[in-house]
């Protein structure tokens, strides 16, 4: 139990503090490079509470995809030198201290609703899904995620299929003056236009022009 | 302190979610960070509603943090390209130069 405070104090403390550093961090790339240290924490905080495949799939998708995607981008734009001003610069520092009220007072919320939060066990106990310890985490999120939630599965699907359509479409751009293949025409060239037969007399030859 | 309960991993997703919200207030570099922040509050949704699937003893919620996760990615791949699309026609992705709509 002990070990499991302290990890859990490590893992969560960083990644508050890269969390942080997300925001404040004047080169973008930097913060990208948070971004990935907030997540690895994060998910070795779900391996930690018993939640694996949720945090090895964190891993995957959000490290491997989103966080690339982010660098892809950061990268193409040539965006990652432009100074973080939030801090120093004059005229726009009007909405600062009503931003950080604002985000005082949704904290403190969330602390009241934490702190006041209680519940009955009784009233929870209306599921099925109850975290069964002799199969493994994997074995029961595909056991519940394939016959009870199998419409909003598929509907995932298809706001994947969605997303990938739209970004193509917005970053599709149709350049004039390249050259590129054109199987339609090759592929409906015929004969009669590719292929001469000639009789050639003999000791004569042929004169190709041009 | 040492023994660790929902509450610790709420309040751990209460200030990821506040650093996420002071980031999209605060910001005054580029789109790009707005971004991150939203991935930001996304995971700390993902943590509270691991926490309590994990801590109620009922797996709903792991299925949902894999939908929030189909959504995050949907949304950041959407994004990045109207991000890609608006730096080709403006030039710059500047918080404080974007005043097309004039809000």
């Amino acid at each position: 139990m002990i070990a499991h405070a302290i990890f859990f104090y490590v893992f969560s403390i960083i990644a508050v503090i890269s969390a942080i550093m997300v925001t404040v961090s004047k080169n973008t790339v930097h913060s990208v490079f948070f971004l990935i240290l907030d997540f690895i924490s994060i998910s070795c905080l779900f391996i930690m509470i018993g939640a694996e495949f949720l945090g090895m799939i964190m891993l995957i998708v959000y490290v491997g995809a989103v966080a690339v995607l982010f660098l892809f981008v950061v990268m193409m734009l040539n965006v990652a030198q432009q100074k973080n001003q939030w801090l120093s610069s004059k005229e726009s520092s009007r909405h600062i201290p009503i931003g950080l009220v604002i985000s005082v007072l949704i904290f403190f919320e969330l602390i009241i609703v934490i702190g006041g939060w209680k519940y009955k066990p009784d009233l929870f106990k209306s599921n099925d899904e109850k975290i069964i310890s002799e199969i493994s985490n994997t074995h029961s999120l595909g056991q519940i995620l394939y016959t009870d939630y199998i419409h909003i599965f598929q509907i995932s699907g298809m706001i994947l299929l969605i997303a990938m359509i739209g970004a193509i479409v917005l970053t599709f751009r149709q350049r004039e003056g390249v050259k590129t293949q054109s199987y339609i025409k090759q592929i409906s060239r015929e004969r009669s236009e590719g292929v001469e037969v000639l009789d050639i007399p003999s000791n004569r030859g042929v004169k190709i022009d041009d | 302190m040492i023994e660790i309960g929902l509450g610790h991993y709420l309040t751990l997703g209460a200030v990821i979610f506040t650093i996420g919200i002071i980031g999209i207030f605060l910001n005054r570099k580029n789109i790009i960070v707005i971004l991150m922040s939203i991935e930001l509050i996304l995971l700390a949704v993902n943590i509270n509603l691991v926490s309590f699937s994990i801590y109620l003893d009922d797996l709903s919620g792991q299925v949902f943090t894999l939908f929030i996760l189909t959504v995050a990615a949907a949304e950041a791949a959407i994004g990045l390209a109207i991000i890609v699309v608006y730096y080709r026609n403006a030039g710059t992705i500047r918080v404080e130069e974007i005043d097309k709509l004039k809000g």
